[in-house]
């Protein structure tokens, strides 16, 4: 076992891991965060997919040993003090989900996606999602969705993305 | 799906790692782990070491030199298609960036695996061959480099012997203003079933002074043929040249069958996409002597 440290959704986390414990693993195993959904284990479905030192990253790819020291977000550090946010809002509006499997990995890809490019096209939305796999919805509401956020974020109904 | 165990180094400098290297004989290195993991999970590999170079910042640079451009083989893909100095001295780097993976994809993966991993589908590797990269090889002995065109042997073969792995890239001050990349892949971010690459620097009277192309996805290493790319210069370019040039390349490939597309069809998209990168190229090289002749 070896010792690391994660800082998950702003909590430091001191644990012990076995190096090949991928980084989903631990997150859901150990610090029980079980949002964080494992789908095909080979970096194919999205639905893994954390922010990692701010950036997505597949966390069935990824060690949690060569994670050690980072800071993490996963979709329970979305919402802050009771408040959706505006991805999540727009989703529920959308109904971007049914079963709602992928629906992580689409909130933390879709989240990120924003806080750069805060008035995409359509074109440049369904690009920015491809390597999310959703296998009910069809896409269209969740298209839908993320350009409602973008509204959302725009117009500052709620709060806003980038606090740090 | 989980990678079988194995024994972990982190190394903090790159002697330490490739002393690590030398000693183990069934290791291997580490980086964004975007092919390597999903291998391990899938047990297609299941390295006894594995060596984490994750920690090793001396690996991170972008640097000009005289030669060109340095790059260490612990860039990423994100930082690739955002850095300064890559947009200006080789943009067609930052541009194919867009075409690799997605962006969870791009913010771990990084140049030296995509190069190490040698997936003849892979855009960085087509980009090294139509520009003669060379590649920067370490052991513990002994520091080499190694052209492109000779570093991929087959399908993930290359020339790198057991204790050595990639340290950085260097690539070569080239005429990059006329250069164009296409692709066609079934869905963004998927590997491409074919790739093309051109680049094209023109005559004052406006002939072929030199033209490259490569291609990916149509053998078992990036495809380039510098004889029949010599036969080019001093002619005129001209949709009916970009034909003819697309019409031989087409029967001078041997792709394969596989699950994904026939080797006809891969042939018919290879000669495609020639044309394609071939009418880029010469939009740019003529955008960039406008340019010149300007300033």
């Amino acid at each position: 076992m070896v010792p690391i440290t994660l800082t998950v959704n702003g909590v430091k986390h001191a644990l012990e891991v076995e190096p090949r414990w991928l980084l989903a693993d631990v997150l859901r195993d150990e610090l029980h965060l079980t949002g964080t959904h494992l789908g095909c284990e080979q970096g194919v479905c999205g639905a893994c997919t954390v922010l990692l030192d701010g950036r997505p990253a597949r966390s069935c790819l990824t060690l949690a040993v060569t994670a050690s020291g980072c800071e993490i977000t996963t979709v329970e550090g979305l919402a802050k003090d009771g408040v959706l946010h505006p991805v999540q809002e727009a989703f529920w509006q959308e109904h971007a989900l049914q079963c709602g499997f992928c629906t992580p990995g689409f909130l933390m890809t879709a989240a990120h996606f924003l806080e750069n490019n805060p008035n995409p096209t359509r074109s440049a939305i369904r690009e920015a999602l491809s390597g999310n796999l959703c296998r009910c919805t069809g896409y269209q509401h969740i298209v839908n969705a993320v350009e409602r956020a973008a509204t959302i974020i725009r117009e500052g109904d709620s709060h806003a993305i980038s606090q740090d | 799906m989980k990678p079988p165990a194995f024994q972990y180094y982190q190394p903090h400098t790159l002697d330490e790692a490739l002393q690590l290297l030398s000693e183990h004989g069934d290791a291997k290195i580490l980086a964004g782990g975007q092919s390597l993991i999903p291998m391990m999970n899938m047990r297609l590999a299941h390295p006894d070491v594995l060596i984490d170079i994750n920690g090793l910042t001396e690996l991170t640079h972008i640097k000009e030199t005289d030669q060109g451009l340095a790059i260490g083989a612990l860039v990423r893909h994100y930082q690739l298609e955002q850095h300064p100095l890559i947009q200006r001295k080789v943009p067609l780097v930052a541009e194919a960036e867009h075409l690799i993976g997605h962006p969870a994809i791009r913010s771990r993966g990084t140049i030296g695996g995509s190069l190490s991993h040698a997936d003849p589908a892979a855009e960085l590797p087509v980009l090294a061959t139509l520009f003669d990269w060379e590649l920067v090889v370490s052991s513990a002995a002994a520091e080499r480099t190694i052209p492109a065109r000779e570093f991929f042997l087959s399908y993930f073969i290359t020339a790198l012997a057991p204790d050595e792995m990639v340290t950085g890239v260097r690539t070569p001050s080239h005429a990059h203003a006329g250069a164009h990349i296409t692709e066609y892949a079934v869905r963004a971010g998927d590997f491409a079933l074919a790739i093309a690459a051109a680049s094209i620097v023109l005559n004052a009277s406006d002939t072929i002074q030199s033209a490259r192309i490569a291609l990916g996805g149509v053998a078992d290493i990036p495809w380039r043929d510098p004889d029949f790319e010599a036969s080019l210069q001093g002619q005129s370019p001209s949709p009916s040249l970009w034909r003819e040039v697309g019409q031989h390349i087409k029967e001078a490939i041997d792709p394969t069958d596989d699950l994904h597309a026939s080797a006809d069809y891969r042939r018919q998209l290879a000669q495609t996409l020639v044309e394609k990168a071939l009418a880029g190229a010469l939009e740019r090289a003529k955008l960039a002597e406008m340019k010149g002749r300007q300033a």
